[in-house]
């Protein structure tokens, strides 16, 4: 429980449903995802330090980098069942497990807004309950023996099965975990368990100013109601019924809509055939499509919120992001690592270690598979330097437009992401999960090899030509969660202040705000 | 490819891995996994928070920052020149600090000129810098995950690189672990005080954690700030700072794993040359506090606008003690998952707790520390409901034996889920570090397994008798108290 101090802040998730929608303010450069091969990393030769080039002395530069030994990433078998089912397998028998995953399209987006937190529910009532045969305590117990695990989730865009097991125990688990899939049981004090546990987390979520600030500015974004954005609330857990998760199951698990994965220490031939054997005889269903949205983006202004309890501001600066599918992408992305992507991008340089007004700040111009992502600047200061951080991240965010990146600058760029570009598929396992994910946008499986060949095109003048294209600060939102009475100069240097209101709405039948849902 | 590779005891280990202590008394672990051309660092240094000095809390922590301000190679345009600049840094520092802790007699209008003459210093010294080089280096280089942290008992630095580049990391690393220059230490200084007021003054569990340690213990350093206290953390000098490094960095107290696609018999040559010349020091001194025994209760209470939480710890002894396992039987019986009993009586079956938790090695390991315990309740519930239940399962523990299927479990999932946990080169890199510097020899990794296969449902009986009592415990809690409505009538944020 005790945190240790980090020079990197890597923040705690963030209670956020939504995968792509995921404010996170670490400074951890930009990370692509699927997985391909370069024989050997791009450059050869050693790094410079391009503003100092004249520097008197750098003895790094004398040491031999050699040529990096050829590699394959072993890309994972994939099969697809005449129902609509894909089956992605992958050995890797460096350890005596196994694990699977499937994954079934359909999340919380997809959940009726009077509903919203069913899928979560879903989620968790679905493991708890167990199946008809073996209730979940006793599900609980037997894996336990085993220190195996069968888990299942909801997330925004899907929800999940998962389990895992030393090989030897492989039958026995997955026979328990396919007894799950096909077989749920939801029960109602189970469903009862999760909701109580949920309108526990509704009761808390104004605790922390920094799990305000990323829900308001995910909000700002997107728009309250939306399916990426929008809460729960006690009146919509508790009008989440049994029948209503026994629909969704009986709706979203079709073979069709749903992929399996499994990597560990297996033969594929033999794994093909028990899987062909459990899920060939399934009828295909309905695949689920995700209703296509507007995206107007924010209303520019200043939003705030008062915690009187906290002596830091948490500030975001917030816009529309991108899809990954946009031929911008590669050019965005060499923005992202010159605006945010590390130790040596502008806003580390110039707000952290330039002006030591923050810890945390960070930002990106995210993009999400199929739906437009989040652009992001953010910065955690002091309550007395709100607005001139908030300023200065401004400022950051309006250089990427009038100051095109220097040389120095691309190359740091280019060479952050094309020398690490080996951390995308250095295991069997991010491989496998890259190519899960792609097929499950619909994303080509040699998407990662293009990306990379993208990077290596970007210019100065893409960078700046995209900056141009979709920067624009008039439609940035701002939210800040800070102290009113420290901070000074006041918000209102930055423009009209909208002060929000996050009281939490009562459950249905009980009285408004007063003391806590604890009391 | 790796077809065969078992990494699964100490025999399939002894085959991959390499120990040698440097004449200067560093200690280097490699362990060959070719898997990919990739490899991970794991430098331990064994000197954390609670090393800070008397009057100096956080300045381990602030260390740990000044490591990525580079060395007298990295990060300047013209070392000797800037080493003079910061020497006079540090006179003007003193200068002012001085004048600023008078506490009878201040002159402001001295204080103010001698605050100009500290800037100006820095101002001067600032010309030399080139910032953020060493982390840019690494980065510009393939580095990922690169980052330290700072424990009450350790401070650890560790990233990942493709293997081509492990000469340059050697480089770096042994640069910045020998000769490492504390510059723009003050504006880090800020950027630290930023960090305290994020995860301690701005996040109430965390400003109550800061509270439950400084009154759980009374003489051991466990109970000071790691982050540091305010008014400390504030004033600490990179003289100060520079005297701890000298003091702790020494290479008989640093073990540094590398795992990944390396070989022996080449790396080790490699990372001689670079970390032999190391200046040897003498191993700093065994800590003499020791935490008195607690012969009363303790308690903190927190009024704050934010939902009920309640923690409470007691005393246990450090790591090496014979029963080490048997806390660790009893943490896994309580508190794993959906199987232990504290989910299972205040989640599943009382519905009064949201989350619950117990364990033990808070803050720390390597001195006597805390099993502790902590929940939140459900909208309804109290922490008082809290306590008495966890009370009661703790009774339970104490007066009948636990099950054999919750004592077989333990023993099974304790030695599955090490084995899980040897499966990449970031998290074997971080064991092989840790288990060589608490115990002398990675071995104990898998030791360690054959104790806990020896602890029985008589020991735990006994262990929990003997710390899970009242005068052992110390309790801490948020109760809530309505937000000060301040100018209700106003306008909000704009003022």
């Amino acid at each position: 429980m005790t945190q240790a101090m980090t020079t990197n802040p890597q923040r705690k998730p963030m209670h956020d449903r939504t995968r792509s929608a995921w404010l996170a303010l670490t400074l951890a450069a930009f990370t692509a995802t699927a997985g391909v091969v370069p024989a050997q990393t791009p450059d050869a030769k050693p790094a410079q330090s391009p503003a100092h080039a004249a520097a008197p002395s750098e003895p790094w530069a004398k040491i031999p980098i050699p040529p990096l030994h050829a590699f394959k990433p072993q890309q994972p078998h994939r099969v697809e069942l005449a129902n609509g089912l894909i089956i992605f397998l992958q050995e890797d028998h460096e350890l005596p497990f196994i694990n699977g995953s499937v994954l079934i399209r359909g999340g919380s987006r997809d959940e009726p807004a009077a509903k919203a937190g069913m899928v979560s529910l879903y989620g968790s009532t679905w493991r708890t309950s167990g199946s008809a045969a073996t209730n979940g305590d006793t599900l609980d117990t037997q894996l336990a023996a085993k220190a195996a695990h069968i888990e299942t989730g909801g997330g925004s865009a899907n929800t999940s099965l998962g389990w895992s097991s030393l090989k030897g125990d492989f039958d026995s688990v997955f026979a328990s975990a396919m007894d799950l899939l096909m077989h749920p049981a939801f029960k109602a004090d189970k469903l009862q368990l999760a909701r109580r546990r949920m309108e526990a987390a509704i009761a808390r979520r104004n605790d922390e100013a920094q799990g305000i600030a990323v829900r308001e500015a995910i909000k700002q974004v997107y728009g309250p109601t939306s399916p990426y954005a929008r809460q729960a609330e006690y009146a919509t857990v508790e009008a989440v019924t049994l029948d209503d998760l026994q629909a969704w199951h009986d709706r979203t698990v079709v073979p069709n809509n749903m992929m399996v994965s499994i990597s560990g220490d297996f033969d594929s031939a033999a794994m093909e055939a028990k899987l062909r054997a459990v899920f060939e005889p399934l009828p295909r269903g309905t695949k689920i499509e995700t209703a296509q949205l507007d995206y107007p983006g924010p209303k520019h202004g200043v939003n705030f919120v008062d915690k009187s309890d906290v002596n830091q501001s948490t500030v975001f600066i917030v816009g529309l992001g991108t899809e990954q599918s946009n031929p911008d992408y590669y050019a965005l992305s060499v923005m992202n690592e010159i605006f945010s992507g590390g130790f040596g991008s502008r806003v580390f340089q110039y707000v952290r270690t330039k002006l030591g007004l923050a810890y945390e700040v960070g930002g990106e111009f995210s993009a999400a598979y199929d739906h437009p992502g989040i652009f992001y600047g953010a910065v955690v200061t002091k309550s007395a330097s709100t607005v001139p951080a908030t300023q200065a991240v401004l400022e950051e965010i309006g250089r990427l437009k009038t100051n095109p990146p220097t040389p120095a600058e691309m190359k740091r760029a280019k060479d952050d992401q094309l020398n690490s570009f080996i951390f995308n598929y250095d295991t069997p396992e991010k491989t496998l999960s890259q190519q899960v994910v792609l097929a499950f946008y619909g994303y080509p499986s040699d998407f990662l090899e293009k990306y990379k060949d993208g990077i290596e095109k970007v210019t100065a003048a893409d960078v700046t030509r995209v900056a141009n294209k979709y920067i624009d600060v008039s439609k940035l939102a701002t939210v800040v969660v800070g102290n009113k009475a420290e901070i000074q100069p006041p918000l209102s240097t930055l423009g009209p202040v909208t002060n929000l209101d996050i009281t939490i709405p009562p459950p249905p039948g009980k009285p408004a705000a007063g003391p806590p849902a604890g009391r | 490819m790796a077809a065969a590779s078992r990494a699964q005891d100490i025999a399939s280990f002894e085959k991959r891995i390499t120990v040698k202590v440097l004449p200067n008394g560093l200690t280097l672990i490699v362990y060959e996994r070719p898997e990919a051309p990739v490899f991970s660092f794991y430098t331990l240094v064994n000197a954390g928070s609670v090393n800070d000095p008397q009057g100096q809390s956080g300045l381990a922590h602030m260390f740990e920052h000044i490591a990525f301000k580079g060395t007298d190679q990295i990060g300047t345009t013209n070392y000797p020149a800037e080493k003079i600049a910061l020497a006079k840094v540090e006179t003007a520092y003193a200068a002012y600090d001085a004048e600023f802790r008078k506490r009878i007699g201040q002159d402001p209008a001295k204080l103010a000129s001698l605050k100009k003459g500290f800037e100006d210093a820095e101002a001067e010294a600032q010309k030399f810098v080139i910032p953020n080089q060493f982390a840019e280096l690494a980065e510009k280089n393939g580095a990922v995950g690169l980052n330290a942290s700072t424990a009450e008992d350790s401070t650890q630095y560790f990233f990942s690189m493709p293997s081509n580049r492990f000469e340059l990391w050697a480089y770096m690393e042994s640069s910045r672990i020998g000769h490492p220059v504390a510059r723009e230490f003050y504006k880090e200084r800020d950027v630290v005080q930023e960090e305290r007021r994020m995860r301690i003054d701005s996040d109430p569990e965390g400003r109550l954690e800061e509270q439950f340690l400084a009154t759980a213990f009374v003489a051991h350093h466990y109970g000071t700030s790691g982050v540091g206290w305010e008014s400390e953390i504030s004033q600490v000098s990179a003289t100060e700072a520079d005297a701890f490094h000298k003091k702790y960095y020494v290479p008989a107290n640093i073990v540094i794993a590398v795992v990944g696609d390396l070989k022996a018999s080449e790396a080790m040559p490699i990372l001689t040359k670079y970390f032999g010349p190391i200046a040897a020091g003498p191993k700093p001194e065994p800590m003499t506090t020791i935490e008195p025994p607690q012969f009363a209760e303790r308690s903190v209470v927190v009024h704050d606008p934010t939902q009920p939480f309640y923690m409470e710890g007691y005393h246990r002894p450090d790591y090496r003690d014979p029963d080490d396992s048997v806390y660790d039987a009893i943490a896994d019986v309580l508190s794993n998952g959906r199987t232990g009993r504290l989910y299972r009586s205040l989640v599943r079956d009382q519905r009064i707790a949201q989350t619950v938790q117990g364990g033990s090695g808070e803050p720390g390991v390597k001195f006597p520390n805390l099993f502790e315990f902590s929940g939140r309740p459900l909208p309804g519930h109290t922490n008082d409901e809290i306590a008495a239940a966890i009370h009661k399962e703790l009774d339970k523990l104490k007066n009948e034996d636990v099950t054999d299927e919750e004592l077989a479990a333990f023993k099974t999932r304790n030695r599955v889920d090490t084995l899980r946990g040897l499966a990449d080169n970031e998290g074997l890199a971080n064991q092989l570090a840790q288990y060589q510097t608490l115990f002398g020899d990675w071995r104990q990794l898998f030791r360690e397994l054959d104790q806990a296969d020896k602890v029985t449902k008589a020991d735990i009986r006994r262990v929990a008798n003997k710390i899970f009592v009242e005068s052992n415990r110390t309790s801490a809690r948020i109760e809530f108290a309505a937000p000060p409505t301040q100018g209700a009538a106003s306008s909000g944020g704009a003022q």
